[in-house]
């Protein structure tokens, strides 16, 4: 790895709902560039781990660098404005607006008089399907809705390229995907880090992980397990440090 | 930013725009459950054809002007409920509404009262009422999360009860003032109406072919230029058409000048500004819409205010038209016809999916079923009984084709 500071990174960093510890002094780190992934059983913190990054929750002890710089996310906005993106799984989308509007939802290009600048949109859309090689969508003025599942994910996660963000959580973002769909995702998903991002993908599929991840991290209860490289682990180890927990390993 | 898309692009667009690959694409969107406005120009095409078949009256000249005038008020009340379908909320209260806005420009304009305003000025602050109440009634909604259905049903109520309130020791209030009088009663010059004419087409020929180069210079997809033209030369054709019918009779009604700018506005509103574009993004998914930062509760509070206002100005149209208010305004049948309007017209009950231009389509039949039965002299019962299988049928077609789309996409 190099010795630039990860683009994101968390030091034991804790949330509390009442009496109940989500994230016990969890660590994590992800560099430009790399695919991270982040992997652990039902109720092991990793949805309330990205919420705490989107500033959707605030985070009651430890500290979150970018860039090495120590940053507080107190809203979504302090997310936005790092450069920090979540894809949900549950597709944040709108049915019925096409391909150019949901890219460019919230932030469309205007003149001053509101009056929306729509060539743009549309080139800078067509651009940047193109640059993840997305070429399944036959016409990006078609509604989201007639897009297949596959088709739909590689919009969301376009619109996070679009917006040149640097850290990209996707959350499960082959759940409910077909065969040659999900193969499409972890296309994409690949291409995303080749294109210098941080990508970190939140998946309780281990064959996906090990087909695209860098690096691994494990949580357990709240707590870390450890952080694997992809190349000098097994499923088999993986799967004890998700169940079972494991001496953690040097980070 | 580049000036051009990539040349794969620019080649996938020219493939695109054939006069057949229009068609094609058309034909699949149909397919895929978007019918467009085809139910609504057949229904327009067989309502005329029955009528006609019925009685001569109908497809006369004269007629046409009356029709103007009893479509104007309910179609303009229709414009500001499609914003409020749009955002998949419902809004009841607006027949009461445009019955206190009715009670309002009578009582501003009244004689001799210590609030003698000009017509114009009493049309402004009627208006305003509207917006108002749509600002209160939204409010709440956006706030405190009440349905809008039981908001605007209290605020229906509450409306009502405010007319009998202010009418109650006189019954009626008489309008006097010449503004509001012209307002459903002005008949333009015939020179005038040719103008307009003019005006109209010219400004749909500059959009259209802006629209067209525009795209054609960044080397997007502009679809086919025959289409456009035909498009142009068939919207244009119909104000030409329409005002040489008027102008056969007594000339154009202001009132209808007033419908189509009222129309023409929030349709440009909806389709080309970011407000109307975050619209249809909270009707379709406002949960996506507040990830994206979109100001969903001042989205919903804007969208009952339009819906409040045109609520209004429908008001000050009937309430014009007939020089007086009584204590039957903002009842009946108003509000189920400029709902039914608006669902006619396609505009989804569901929320995100519809046009403006639906509330003039949608107007537009109410207008003729009502103006048809009562010129060949059918009971009451007959035009209610159409209107509702019509309003049936609209809503039927809406929700199945709602779900033949979700079944053409995964």
């Amino acid at each position: 790895m190099s010795t630039a500071p990860p683009t994101l990174e968390l030091r034991g960093v804790s949330k509390r709902f009442g009496s109940v510890e989500a994230l016990t002094d969890v660590d994590f780190e992800v560099r430009d560039g790399e695919v991270m992934a982040l992997v652990g059983d039902n109720g092991a913190g990793k949805s309330t781990l990205i919420k705490c990054v989107a500033g959707i929750y605030s985070i009651d002890g430890g500290e979150i660098f970018f860039e090495g710089r120590p940053v507080v996310i107190h809203g979504p906005k302090d997310a936005a404005k790092l450069g920090i993106e979540v894809v949900y799984q549950d597709l944040a989308l709108a049915d019925n607006l096409d391909v150019v509007q949901n890219m460019y939802l919230g932030r469309e290009i205007h003149d001053p008089l509101f009056r929306l600048r729509e060539a743009p949109m549309e080139q800078r859309t067509a651009e940047t399907l193109k640059s993840l090689a997305v070429t399944t969508i036959k016409s990006v003025r078609q509604p989201v809705a007639t897009l297949s599942g596959g088709q739909r994910q590689s919009v969301a996660v376009a619109r996070a390229v679009l917006w040149n963000n640097r850290v990209v959580f996707l959350d499960e973002p082959t759940a409910a995907l077909g065969v040659a769909q999900t193969r499409q995702v972890l296309d994409l998903v690949k291409r995303l880090a080749e294109q210098g991002l941080a990508v970190v993908l939140v998946s309780h599929n281990l064959s996906d992980v090990f087909e695209v991840a860098d690096r691994i991290t494990v949580l357990r209860l709240g707590r870390n397990v450890g952080v694997y490289e992809r190349d000098a682990t097994t499923e088999q180890e993986i799967v004890q440090a998700i169940t079972a927990g494991a001496p953690a390993q040097a980070a | 930013m580049s000036t051009a898309a990539p040349p794969e692009v620019q080649a996938a667009a020219l493939d695109q725009d054939s006069l057949a690959a229009v068609l094609r694409a058309r034909w699949d969107a149909l397919k895929g459950g978007d019918v467009g406005s085809l139910p609504v120009i057949v229904g327009i095409v067989a309502i005329t054809l029955f009528f006609t078949s019925k009685t001569n009256i109908f497809f006369s000249a004269v007629n046409f002007s009356n029709l103007i005038g009893q479509m104007a008020g309910v179609t303009v009340i229709a414009v500001g409920v499609v914003f409020v379908l749009l955002i998949g909320e419902i809004d009841l209260s607006v027949g009461y509404v445009s019955g206190i806005a009715s009670v309002a420009v009578a009582e501003f304009q009244m004689a001799g009262s210590s609030h003698d305003f000009p017509g114009l000025v009493a049309i402004g602050l009627a208006i305003l009422v509207g917006a108002a109440i749509g600002a209160v009634q939204g409010s709440i909604i956006a706030f405190f999360g009440v349905p809008s259905f039981v908001v605007t049903l209290a605020g229906l109520l509450i409306a009502q009860g405010m007319i009998i309130n202010l009418l109650g020791t006189q019954g009626v209030i008489g309008i006097d003032d010449h503004q509001v009088l012209d307002v459903a009663n002005y008949v333009l010059t015939k020179n005038t109406g040719w103008i307009v004419a003019i005006v109209f087409t010219a400004l749909l020929a500059a959009a259209s072919f802006g629209t067209y180069f525009g795209r054609l210079r960044a080397g997007l997809p502009t679809g086919n230029i025959i289409v456009t033209t035909f498009r142009v030369l068939f919207y244009g054709g119909l104000a030409f058409a329409a005002v040489a019918v008027c102008n056969h009779s007594r000339g154009v009604p202001l009132v209808g000048l007033i419908v189509v700018f009222v129309v023409v506005l929030f349709a440009y509103i909806a389709g080309r500004t970011t407000f109307g574009r975050h619209v249809y993004a909270v009707g379709g998914n406002a949960e996506a819409a507040r990830r994206a930062g979109i100001n969903v509760k001042l989205i919903r509070i804007l969208c009952f205010v339009i819906s409040g206002s045109m609520a209004g100005l429908g008001g000050i149209i009937l309430a014009s038209r007939l020089n007086s208010v009584d204590l039957t305004f903002g009842g009946g049948t108003l509000l189920l016809d400029a709902i039914s309007a608006a669902v006619i017209g396609g505009v989804s009950l569901f929320g995100g999916r519809g046009r403006v231009s639906g509330a003039l389509f949608g107007g537009l039949i109410i207008g003729m079923i009502s103006n048809g039965t009562d010129l060949v002299g059918s009971a009451d019962w007959i035009k209610y009984v159409t209107t509702g299988s019509i309003l049936l049928a609209a809503v039927t077609l809406d929700t199945v084709a709602r779900r033949r789309q979700a079944a053409v996409g995964r």
